[in-house]
């Protein structure tokens, strides 16, 4: 089993740089965020943030898709790039760009609607589906990808928000996945479940893993070891330090990461 | 486990639980004082609303009926033909209903003397609505036929008990013996008392026939003006606040906007009347007293509630549906309307109602575009005379029956009251029964 995670971080490393991010600062207002943060995140890899609360992980993953957009105040510098393409371009959509990278938010947030509606919002908008068997398909396929297909083949209809808090979640995963994005993004997607739960939502991840880019913003440093290749420990607004998870949690180069893994600060 | 012996620091010891410190005695008679001041809040409340309910039911309920003389009878072919032969036709009319009447009275062996002019007196001019009735029915000479026919205000108002004997000064209006008339005809049955449909679908009259006054176009010329209210308010009032909410951008410019649309839900609604005065007549030369320029006016008055409520309700929806929605790639107008705004409709419903509800209750900016006052005397065929021909509204006729001097209309105008009640909670109903229908639960 331990070979197999090597050699498969080894090649995560090799892998193909998915987002290419250079210089990118975040204000809100006066108040300087994100510090000239630099990263190269590979495609068909997990990649964590790690840092204790208000250190910018979660603001920085939300420029990966323009989410930051909707906050008047917010104000993104430099350069970030999906498979060579520099997403804050003008000519950039973020609507195209929101439909290419996923999201899955920290708290479950599911439409009040039924769980095939939840699941079908996205192809529908997006038109993926031609006919109403097509759709049918790709919400089974979401679905089955979110590994709650078996929990709930049997009332698509009821609503979504009736489900529990880890189904919920990973409705919103399935949501995520029905509009075949390319990266998907995870803001704390575990904070609000209980263990099994998070325990199925970490299996699903290292499943996605196989299709998509997967970053994933954790408190969790158990989680960020679990899950991920690679990982990046942000202290107040600065990437301190970017590796691989191994070389992160078993030698760290910087004394404020092992400050942070140890516990002493955070 | 040495630390179990320990005792804890005790507050009070030794004390018991089952009496009440001072303390605690104070605190529950605070609670109780205060539970007693709602209740006697909602209590004070609740008799005011009883006192209304009856008081408008007592004077309006009279409204709805009317004190009819009714008189079967059958007009020959040679009474008819001899009646339009003499000069004076409809006197000749009367001069045969008289003598009908008679007929009928000293049948039921009764002891008084009818004359055309106690009957003219009593009943009006009969005679124009008889002939009226047989030139238009010609079939029915020879028939029998049944008549009801109003009677006059005063007659109505002896028989409640409101003129008595000696308030009666002979004279054109009413005479002493004209009430021993009515007493045999009550008696005998032919004055009997019988729901007014009038009332309800009539028009209004001129100030000597309060008894033939009916609310049926005004309630009509509401309708529209609350038509055009909608129509416009609605989509406006929701469409400005979805923008101002969703799309603005938050500055000085929007903060002053807001502001001002907060000041104008204050503005008396009379500005509102002489702005529409100003606005839709004089500089656009809509007509005078249509409902049009009256629902264009109430329109300015319920906006601004509207956007208030609708921004309110925009605001109560949960972020996380609008980042759930952006988040699998839907534009900001699918967002919003695919998701918030239908979370949003229960809220945008209610203050659509409350504004509706103000706009129908308000007369002070119709006294300024001219629906006052004898307006309501037709009925509107079709849309565009609904709109644009002079009529008045609900409150605006109950204003002006109020206003006039006999007394017998102020009863209408509590009737009226009771119809203007009647639709309000009409329209109510159907935004409850709309708001079940939106409601979803999460």
């Amino acid at each position: 089993m331990d070979d197999y995670y090597t050699t498969d971080r080894k090649m995560s490393t090799m892998q193909d740089t998915k987002i290419a991010a250079s210089g990118v600062q975040v204000y809100y207002a006066d108040n300087h965020a994100i510090k000239d943060v630099n990263v190269d995140i590979g495609d068909k890899t997990v990649t964590a943030f790690i840092g204790p609360s208000g250190c910018g992980k979660s603001t920085f993953l939300r420029c990966l898709n323009r989410m930051n957009d909707t906050i008047d105040i917010c104000r993104v510098e430099g350069d970030i790039k999906i498979d060579g393409e520099d997403i804050y371009d003008k000519k950039v959509d973020p609507v195209q760009l929101r439909a290419k990278v996923g999201m899955v938010f920290q708290k479950p947030n599911p439409f009040p609607k039924s769980i095939y509606d939840n699941v079908a919002y996205g192809p529908k908008i997006h038109g993926l589906a031609s006919s109403k068997a097509d759709l049918d398909n790709i919400v089974e396929k979401a679905l089955r990808r979110g590994a709650i297909w078996d929990e709930v083949k049997d009332r698509l209809h009821a609503p979504g928000t009736g489900l529990s808090g880890g189904q919920q979640q990973r409705l919103c995963i399935a949501r995520a996945v029905a509009t075949e994005p390319e990266v998907l993004l995870m803001d704390e997607p575990c904070s609000a479940l209980d263990p099994i739960a998070t325990a199925q939502v970490e299996e699903l991840i290292d499943e996605l893993r196989q299709n998509y880019a997967v970053v994933i913003v954790t408190h969790s440093m158990q989680q960020a070891a679990r899950v991920s290749q690679k990982t990046a420990f942000f202290h107040l607004g600065n990437l301190v330090e970017y590796d691989d998870t191994d070389t992160i949690f078993t030698n760290p180069k910087d004394p404020r990461t092992e400050s942070y893994i140890s516990g002493r600060i955070g | 486990m040495t630390d179990a012996t320990v005792t804890p620091p005790m507050r009070a010891k030794g004390k018991s639980l089952m009496a009440d410190d001072a303390r605690t005695q104070k605190r529950n008679a605070a609670e109780r004082r205060f539970k007693a001041y709602g209740i006697i809040a909602i209590l004070v409340g609740l008799s005011f609303l009883v006192f209304l309910a009856t008081s408008i039911l007592r004077n309006g309920i009279p409204a709805f009926t009317q004190t009819v003389v009714q008189v079967e009878f059958t007009l020959t072919q040679e009474e008819f033909d001899a009646a339009e032969g003499t000069l004076l036709k409809t006197s000749a009319y009367t001069d045969v209903f008289v003598s009908k009447l008679t007929e009928q009275v000293s049948a039921q062996g009764l002891d008084v003397e009818v004359d055309g002019k106690a009957v003219e007196r009593l009943l009006g001019k009969v005679g124009g609505d008889l002939r009226e009735f047989y030139k238009e029915n010609p079939d029915q000479i020879g028939q029998p036929a049944q008549f009801q026919l109003a009677a006059a205000s005063r007659v109505e108002r002896y028989l409640q008990g409101k003129l008595t004997r000696d308030m009666v000064v002979d004279g054109r209006f009413l005479e002493k013996t004209d009430l021993d008339i009515v007493d045999a005809l009550v008696d005998a049955g032919i004055i009997t008392s019988a729901f007014d449909w009038n009332f309800i679908t009539g028009t209004d009259t001129g100030v000597d026939n309060p008894g033939g006054a009916g609310i049926g176009a005004s309630v009509i010329g509401s309708f529209f003006m609350m038509l055009v209210v909608l129509f416009l308010s609605l989509p406006i009032g929701v469409a400005a606040s979805i923008y101002l909410e969703e799309f603005a951008p938050k500055n000085r410019f929007t903060d002053l906007i807001e502001v001002n649309i907060s000041n104008l839900a204050a503005v008396p609604s009379i500005v509102f009347g002489i702005l529409g005065l100003a606005v839709f007549i004089q500089f656009a030369h809509l007509p005078q007293s249509a409902p049009l320029v009256g629902g264009l006016v109430l329109t300015l008055m319920t906006l601004p509630t509207i956007v208030i409520s609708t921004r309110a309700s925009l605001k109560a929806v949960p972020p996380s549906i609008r980042d759930a929605a952006l988040g699998v790639g839907a534009s900001k107008m699918q967002s919003v309307f695919h998701h918030v705004l239908p979370l949003a409709m229960p809220g945008i419903l209610t203050g659509t109602i409350i504004g509706l509800a103000q706009a129908l209750g308000e007369t002070a900016p119709l006294l300024l575009i001219g629906m006052v006052g004898f307006v309501a005397r037709e009925y509107p065929d079709g849309l565009a005379s609904g709109l644009l021909d002079p009529n008045s509204a609900m409150p605006a006729q109950i204003y002006t029956w109020a206003a006039r001097s006999d007394e017998a209309f102020f009863e209408k105008a509590w009737g009226g009251i009771i119809v203007l009640l009647l639709f309000l909670m009409t329209m109510n109903i159907i935004a409850i029964i709309l708001r079940r229908r939106f409601e979803r639960r999460w």
